[in-house]
């Protein structure tokens, strides 16, 4: 399965709740998508929801890596939320943790942007 | 159980999820657990994605995957016949990338050595590169065991 994203708006954030398989292919369409919308909106923050991520890659990595780079540079932040057993061992390999603080749920995520 | 396999395909991205859902497939014979399938499709995703982004430099080229099964092991390689990589050490670091404007994490060679049980790196400049990796499936409890 390809992936599907919703992005939503709340306050100065960025709600992108992701489902599918995150992979270099699936990653590719997405990442212009997530970065037009922080420009045009003007948003700071971005959480990353991934409730229905059932595979990821590097590529994930590398696109939430990507998106820190971005919204950090304006003294933003990015968070990760919902994460499955599969994705958190990708992530937890990664040390990406000491930059993406990571939460049980969205709204866990939303009370510490 | 003896069997083997191979898959060539073009350097398409689309073909990241082919060629991993293709070898999960085939390993599905040997009865693995769900985690073995799930690290077992992370590094050939990992291996297929570098073979299109590095070696082919998203260009076209062709990707060979093999698999070999005996037993419980189950040996997987990826070849490409592109750029090839120079300083191999450097490229099996974590977190190192020739390419962080593409947003890449440089988490790929650690992924695989780390999900699979044996790792190895064969590449020449201009040649190209091959990966190969092997799981070891957890021995299969049946009944009578219990
Ligand atoms: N098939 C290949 N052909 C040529 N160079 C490669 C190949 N595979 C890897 N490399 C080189 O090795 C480096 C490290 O690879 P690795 O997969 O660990 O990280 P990455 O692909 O850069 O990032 P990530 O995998 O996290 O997206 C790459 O940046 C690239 O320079
Ligand atoms: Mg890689």
């Amino acid at each position: 399965m390809p992936v599907e994203i919703v992005m939503k708006r709340a306050g100065s954030t960025l709600l992108v709740r992701m489902a599918g398989e995150l992979d270099h292919h699936a990653v590719s369409g997405l990442r212009d998508k997530i970065d037009s919308k922080i420009t045009l909106d003007n948003l700071k923050n971005v959480i990353f929801n991934f409730g229905g991520v059932d595979f990821m890659d590097s590529s994930g990595l590398g696109m939430v890596l990507g998106r820190y780079k971005l919204v950090s540079a304006q003294g933003g932040k990015v968070l990760a939320c919902s994460l499955r057993p599969r994705v958190q061992r990708v992530f937890d390999l990664s040390g990406l943790q000491a930059k993406i603080p990571v939460f049980l749920s969205e709204q866990e995520a939303l009370k510490n942007v | 159980m003896d069997n083997h396999m191979k898959l060539e395909i073009p350097s398409k991205s689309q073909n990241e999820a082919f060629a991993r859902v293709v070898v999960a497939a085939f390993a599905a014979q040997a009865d693995p657990t769900i985690d073995e399938i799930s690290d077992l499709k992370t590094a050939v995703s990992e291996a297929v994605t570098n073979a299109v982004i590095h070696g082919y430099e998203n260009g076209f080229g062709t990707i060979i995957v093999t698999a070999v099964l005996k037993d419980r092991r189950l040996e997987v390689s990826v070849t490409d016949y592109g750029v090839g990589i120079a300083d191999l050490e450097q490229a099996r670091e974590p977190l190192y990338t020739s390419k962080p404007e593409l947003d890449r994490s440089g988490m790929g060679f650690t992924i695989m050595e780390n999900f699979m049980d044996e790792f190895s790196l064969a590449s020449e400049p201009g040649k190209g590169t091959t990966v190969t990796m092997v799981k070891i499936f957890s021995q299969i409890k049946t009944g009578r065991d219990a």
